[in-house]
C-alpha cells in the first residue's frame, strides 16, 4: 500500500456514533464508486465488506469517526479513525466470538465478535492501534493487481 | 379451495437441482409475496439463512439469497455490500417504508413469507436438492 503521496483518489466520510439509520451508507457509497471506476468485482466486494464492518464498529462503539477511502496504483485502502472508548486488549478483540456488544447492537445484526476478524480476512494489509479513552485507528489495504 | 391452489403452486420446478430456483419459484414454495422485485425470473443457486449480518458478510458468496428475520436497513445494506440476489423476510415480517425504499434504491429484491426460518429453509433445501 503506497503512502498518501501515491494517492490517486481519496474521499472521506464522517461517521456518527449511534446513527444506525445511516450505518453502512459510506461503505455502500464506496462500493458504488469503486464499481464505477472499473475495479474488479471481487476486489470491490472485499473492500466493501471490510469497510462496512469497520463503519459498523464506529457506529456501535464510538462517538464519531472518519472513514477515508484512498486509491493508490497498487491498492484500495480504507482508513478509519474514531473518537471512542478504544480497545484495551486488541489481541482479545481479534478473536472470533469475543464481543462487548450490547443487546441493541445485536438487534442490528452485528456485535457477535465477528467484525474485526471479518475485516482482517478481507484485507491484504491490516493494522490496528488503539488508545483506551481516546479512540481506535484502523488501516486496511486490498491489493488491486 | 385456497389451500388446494396453494398446494399446486409448491410443485417442485423440474430443473431446480441444476439451475437453482427463480425468485418466483421461491415465492411460490414459501407461499409468500414480493414486497419489491425487478425481475422475478432471476435465478438463485445458493440460499442461506442468518440473522447475524456479520455471518452473512463472512460466509456468503455473491448471488446468494438470504433468509432472515432481521427486517431493518442493515439487512438490505448487507445484501447490497455482499452482492446478494435478494432477501426473504421470515415469520411474516415486513420491511418498513424506509427499508423498502432502500431496497429499491439498491436494487435488492425483497419478499416476505409467514413460515419460520426453519420451515422456509427446509422447503427451499428440498427444492434445491431436487428432492
Amino acid at each position: 500500500m503506497g503512502g498518501p503521496a501515491d494517492t490517486e483518489f481519496s474521499r472521506a466520510y464522517e461517521i456518527r456514533g449511534r446513527d444506525f439509520a445511516n450505518a453502512g451508507r459510506a461503505s455502500t457509497h464506496i462500493k458504488d464508486l469503486l464499481k464505477g471506476m472499473g475495479v474488479r468485482p471481487e476486489i470491490v466486494r472485499r473492500v466493501a465488506i471490510a469497510s462496512y464492518e469497520a463503519e459498523m464498529n464506529v457506529v456501535m462503539y464510538a462517538a464519531r469517526g472518519r472513514l477515508t477511502l484512498r486509491m493508490t496504483p497498487a491498492a484500495v485502502a480504507i482508513e478509519v479513525d474514531d473518537e471512542g472508548p478504544g480497545i484495551p486488549d486488541i489481541e482479545l478483540a481479534m478473536q472470533e466470538g469475543y464481543s462487548t456488544a450490547t443487546h441493541e447492537m445485536r438487534e442490528m445484526g452485528f456485535g457477535a465478535g465477528m467484525g474485526l476478524p471479518n475485516i482482517k480476512r478481507n484485507s491484504d494489509e491490516f493494522t490496528i492501534s488503539s488508545v483506551v479513552g481516546r479512540g481506535t485507528q484502523l488501516r486496511i489495504g486490498v491489493h488491486v493487481g | 379451495m385456497a389451500a388446494e391452489a396453494a398446494v399446486q403452486t409448491v410443485d417442485r420446478p423440474q430443473t431446480a437441482s441444476d439451475d437453482g430456483l427463480t425468485l418466483s419459484d421461491v415465492r411460490d414454495l414459501l407461499e409468500g409475496e414480493f414486497c419489491w422485485v425487478s425481475d422475478p425470473s432471476l435465478r438463485v443457486k445458493e440460499i442461506g439463512a442468518a440473522d447475524l449480518m456479520s455471518d452473512v458478510l463472512a460466509l456468503s458468496r455473491p448471488g446468494m439469497l438470504l433468509l432472515t428475520g432481521l427486517n431493518n436497513a442493515q439487512a438490505v445494506r448487507t445484501a447490497a455490500i455482499a452482492d446478494l440476489a435478494g432477501i426473504v423476510f421470515v415469520r411474516g415480517k415486513r420491511p418498513s417504508e424506509e427499508v423498502l425504499a432502500l431496497a429499491r434504491e439498491k436494487g435488492i429484491p425483497v419478499m416476505t413469507t409467514a413460515f419460520t426460518m426453519f420451515q422456509a429453509a427446509g422447503r427451499l433445501y428440498v427444492a434445491m436438492r431436487g428432492g
